[in-house]
């Protein structure tokens, strides 16, 4: 049998929860035996190449280019898991929830401390921008998530156990250290 | 406190930060408790609500009648939208729970005075007079039937009674009852119950000759007798009809209830949508005590005291439940109580209870004067006696029915003149709907137990919104205490409307059903225990109209719209959005 | 009086009269989860994660009383689910953004999370817009954090018998504050068992704050209630 293939994407996250993928030490190269990376910044793949087995996605959608990205992944892989806080629940990016997208805007744009007062005020509209979501999404309101792994970041143990469970088709034991939320 | 905040509320049209500073230190608690009960009822309000407070019911049956176009009058004619009071602070309009007017949907009230079966040429004439500054109650030009037209009510609602029966609208010689009970011992008169097998009529159906036998053997000196007068069920307004035609024989009721628990007062707990019955019912109390029916002796008997006093409400569809009613009694939130203990061991002021419906005492009262076995000589095996219906919705004669218990609705629906009809809610929103394979079932405790709402569905009528409605109803009347209940409904509606609006999944529907079975079981009151029912009980028997919104064959259905996701962002960057994809 | 004797889950337990079964079952070492009832409080019973069924009904073991002969049933798959929902609500109820949470490890609901594996909410979020109140001198009021406990409602009241804490509102718009005139002279030793008394971080106190470090919080390596028993 071909190794399993994974893709991983950050939307709107930090790359912490990637950083905690790398940070099952040196497991990572039992990883590397055990699954093939396409589309990822692991390996810096940009493009899918192929149909992929398991999509890992840090961050919730907080704009079009998210959304787009989300479902590319949707399409090119078998099973969708959202990774940290940020992908099931929007995390800190979704603080913002409460205010609107307005007074947002103006705050980062005009009225941030960083802003020279004497500049004249600009709001970014380039079409190539992406543009911003009325909220953070959580992932599995914008596509069906097959599965979820809680942290900020999840711990690396969990993230191993769930990934060695997925690709052997043993059962996920969670011990309790390994769920957390923070 | 409840008293104090509604002369605020009334006289300066609003209770100011100032006035709860004021009210707290009066009333020697804290400003947050003051607040508290400010925010929780419907018809006290922080912000001003106009010299004239309009609140127009929107309810389903409302909806039905054409609420919509009423609202849109009153918006265009008074110029500012529902939820807002005019610049000038003359007009303010907003939405409110069913009123009890079911029977003359669209209604509303203005000041405390009841405006029925509006149309848009009302709407205009009523605003033109608040605009001229006449009083709410010059504004009414006819007055309805029976009561409705005495001096002291002059009111334009009608009391629509169809149908009469022995019990509540048979002849009643005042004074009859209590003259009766005064021959009789207390034990002989909760045996009379006993016999009878009366149950409760505001819903759940307790027997009440064990509710006033377990409240009689309380301890303690003091007992209170509380006549529940919410009648906050959408669809209800028998107790209305009862208020204003047959209060005497209410009142006696109570009178019997006293006399057979050992309680010397009563309290009439009406609900404030109710307030154009007040003085008229006061006016009725003092003729009472004048001619020896309440008051000290009663009836020329030795130690029978008993008095009644009214308390009103302030707009909470919670407050019918017994325990949040007597805590609203207090002047507080009407949160339902934690029991035990029950209201008949501890209840208003903390002395032993009894809360009994509007009409049940009316039942009581019959009772004694023609004994218990004739009472249950009528209905059916475990429900006896008469009931009275308040029917509404798509029939051609809404309004009050006096029914034998063990009645079909099929039956029902023939007088009422609803023989199109293809859908039926039996006691209102917490109860049943059910279709027309159902129509040969029976009206009573062992079959189809209501309070006395029938809402009438036609085959005009979208079902699932009337569902909506009712969901809406108990996110808004649930008093926020337990979290299956506050969270939950609100839930349960989210998900509803996703189903509604297309974007649902057999998952969806399968994930509804399971979430109302949490709520329903968590809960803590009978709100919240029932609340699912609407979404539950036309899943069971209208389950093709949820099967046609789901999207077939996918388990999984996003709601999420782009379109109007980024629309919000493009316009504050003045830049046009592009569609999914570029 | 004498003990009364139940069974919770099959086991015989013994109480005294009056006892709730909560405390019953704690003294017999069965944990029932609560996450609104608290040592020193009168049950409130706002929670009802601790709804257990006793002769086919449902009811909160918190407020409710035991009695001879009781048969309790706790740990039902069924029950244990519906408790784990209650959880799952109350994370969509609110806002609740763990990782920058100061209670986060010290947290009762986040512990429950944990007890009952809550991957994510089976629920939609709702998103509530709601606020924090800082104009207090002592405390921040999270309101996007409570749970409506009523703790503190219960908990702080005044030498003169008056509440510093109170609910607002009706329905899904219910919400906690608190009595700014009152709270102004709040001590510190009264804003210090408000938090503590909090399950959530929706009462935190200003100045003071993230004081122990992760992996030494009371809920980093001990599920909630494995001191009380299974
Ligand atoms: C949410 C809720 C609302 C209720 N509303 C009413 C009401 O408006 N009128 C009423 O008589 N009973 C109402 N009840 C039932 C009362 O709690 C109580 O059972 C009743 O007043 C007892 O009187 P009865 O035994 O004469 O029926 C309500 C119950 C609940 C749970
Ligand atoms: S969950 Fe935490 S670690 Fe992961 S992307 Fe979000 S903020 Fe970063
Ligand atoms: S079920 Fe609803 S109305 Fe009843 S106590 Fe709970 S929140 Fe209040
Ligand atoms: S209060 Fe508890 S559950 Fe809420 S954010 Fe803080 S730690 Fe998380
Ligand atoms: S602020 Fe804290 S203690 Fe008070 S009700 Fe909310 S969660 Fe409970």
């Amino acid at each position: 049998m071909s190794k399993p293939v994974v893709a991983t994407a950050s939307l709107a996250g930090c790359f912490g929860c990637h950083m905690s993928v790398l940070d099952i030490d040196d497991r990572i190269l039992q990883l590397i035996d055990l699954v093939e990376f396409n589309k990822s910044p692991v390996d810096d793949i940009k493009t899918f190449t192929k149909t992929c087995d398991i999509g890992i996605i840090e961050g919730g959608c907080c704009n079009s280019e998210n959304v787009e990205n989300l479902k590319e992944f949707r399409k090119h892989c078998k099973i969708l898991i959202s990774l940290g806080e940020c992908a099931i629940m929007g995390g800190l990016p979704a603080m913002r929830n409460g205010i609107p997208v307005k007074e947002c805007m103006e705050e980062a744009y005009y009225n941030c401390p960083t802003i020279d007062k004497n500049d004249p005020k600009i709001m970014p509209n380039d079409d190539e921008l992406p543009m911003i979501l009325d909220r953070v999404y959580p992932l599995h309101e914008i596509v069906k998530i097959d599965y979820y792994l809680p942290g900020c970041p999840p711990r690396a143990d969990l993230i191993w156990e769930a990934l060695v469970a997925l690709i052997t088709g043993k059962e996920l034991s969670l011990p309790y250290e390994v769920l957390k939320f923070d | 406190m409840l008293d104090v905040i509604r002369d605020v509320q009334s006289e300066t049209g609003s209770v100011s930060e100032e006035a709860i500073v004021q009210i707290a230190a009066a009333m020697n608690v804290s400003q947050v408790d003051v607040e508290g009960v400010v925010t929780f009822y419907h018809f006290f309000s922080k912000s001003p609500v106009g010299k004239y407070s309009v609140y127009l019911n929107n309810s389903a049956v409302s909806f039905m009648k054409g609420c919509a176009a009423i609202a849109k009058a009153f918006e265009q004619e008074a110029g500012c939208a529902f939820g807002k009071t005019t610049a000038d602070g003359n007009i303010g309009l907003f939405y409110t729970s069913c009123i009890g007017m079911n029977d003359q949907e669209p209604a509303a009230i203005i000041n405390d005075v009841v405006f029925t079966n509006l149309t848009v040429e009302k709407v205009k004439e009523i605003v033109a007079g608040m605009k001229a500054g006449k009083s709410a109650k010059d504004l009414v030009k006819q007055f309805g039937d029976g009561q409705n037209q005495s001096e002291l009510v002059k009111s334009m609602v009608n009391n629509n009674i169809h149908k009469k029966g022995l019990v509540l609208f048979a002849p009643f010689e005042a004074g009859s009852a209590v003259k009766k009970v005064a021959t009789m011992t207390p034990d002989a008169v909760v045996e009379e119950m006993k016999v009878s097998n009366v149950r409760g009529r505001g819903g759940a159906g307790f027997p009440t000759g064990m509710k006033w036998d377990f409240t009689r053997k309380s301890e303690g000196p003091k007992r209170y007798i509380v006549c529940n007068a919410d009648e906050g069920e959408p669809g209800t307004f028998k107790d209305r009809v009862i208020l204003t035609e047959m209060p005497q024989m209410l009142f006696e009721g109570m009178a019997v209830g006293g006399y057979a628990i050992g309680a010397d007062e009563g309290l009439l707990y009406l609900r404030a949508e109710y307030m154009y019955l007040k003085n008229y019912l006061e006016n009725v109390l003092e003729k009472m005590r004048k001619n020896n029916q309440l008051g000290k002796d009663i009836a020329g008997k030795k130690g029978f005291n008993f008095d009644i006093k009214i308390q009103m409400g302030a707009g909470a569809y919670v407050c019918g439940e017994e325990s949040a009613l007597i805590e609203s009694a207090e002047g507080k939130r009407g949160q339902p109580r934690n029991r035990p203990p029950f209201p008949a061991q501890v209840g208003f002021m903390g002395k032993p209870t009894s809360v009994n419906n509007v009409e049940t005492f009316c039942c009581a009262a019959r009772i004694v004067l023609e004994g218990g076995a004739w009472f249950a000589a009528m209905g059916t095996l475990q429900s006896k006696g008469t009931k009275l219906l308040s029917v509404s919705g798509d029939c051609k004669k809404p309004g009050i029915y006096e029914i034998e218990f063990g009645t079909t609705v099929k039956t029902l629906l023939e007088e009422c003149g609803a023989m199109d009809a293809v859908a039926v809610q039996i006691g209102g929103p917490s109860g049943t709907c059910i279709g027309k394979k159902d129509f040969g079932r029976r009206i009573c405790y062992d079959d189809l137990a209501t309070g006395g709402s029938i809402i009438v569905m036609g085959p005009k009528t979208d079902i699932l919104q009337v569902v909506h409605n009712f969901m809406e109803f108990f996110v808004e009347e649930s008093c926020g205490w337990c979290v299956p209940c506050r969270a939950g409904n609100k839930i349960l509606t989210e998900r509803l409307e996703k189903i509604m609006h297309g974007k649902g999944s057999a998952t969806d529907l399968t994930e509804l059903e399971s979430w109302c079975a949490i709520v329903k079981s968590m809960s803590r009151c009978g709100l919240g225990q029932t609340s699912p029912n609407p979404i539950l009980t036309t899943i069971q028997n209208f389950r093709e109209l949820y099967e046609a919104k789901i999207q077939k064959g996918k388990d999984y259905v996003s709601e999420f719209d782009f379109a109007a996701a980024v629309k919000e962002s493009c316009a504050v960057a003045n830049r046009k959005p592009l569609s999914e994809g570029h | 009086m004498a003990d009364i004797t139940l069974t919770i889950d099959g086991k015989t337990c013994k109480a005294k009269p009056g006892q709730s079964i909560v405390d019953a079952a704690k003294e017999n070492g069965i944990y029932i989860p609560v996450l609104c009832n608290y040592e020193g409080l009168k049950p409130a019973g706002t929670c009802r994660i601790c709804t257990v069924r006793v002769g086919g009904r449902f009811m909160a073991a918190c407020t409710t009383p035991v009695g001879e002969g009781m048969i309790v049933e706790s740990g039902t798959p069924d029950i244990e689910d519906m408790r784990k929902a209650i959880v799952e609500m109350l994370f969509v109820e609110g806002n609740h953004m763990c990782p920058c949470c100061e209670k986060s490890g010290n947290c009762e609901l986040q512990a429950l999370g944990y007890r009952y594996q809550m991957l994510v909410p089976r629920f939609p979020y709702l998103w509530p817009a709601s606020q924090v109140d800082a104009s207090t001198p002592k405390i921040f009021l999270d309101k996007n954090r409570c749970v409506q406990c009523l703790r503190c409602v219960r908990g702080a009241v005044t030498p003169d018998g008056k509440h510093v804490f109170g609910l607002l509102n009706r329905g899904d718009r219910t919400a906690i504050a608190i009595d700014h005139a009152l709270a102004s002279k709040m001590t510190d030793e009264m804003a210090q068992k408000a938090m503590d008394s909090c399950p959530v971080g929706a009462i935190l106190r200003k100045e003071v704050g993230y004081v122990v470090p992760i992996g030494m919080r009371k809920f980093d390596s001990k599920p909630i209630g494995s001191d009380i028993g299974q």
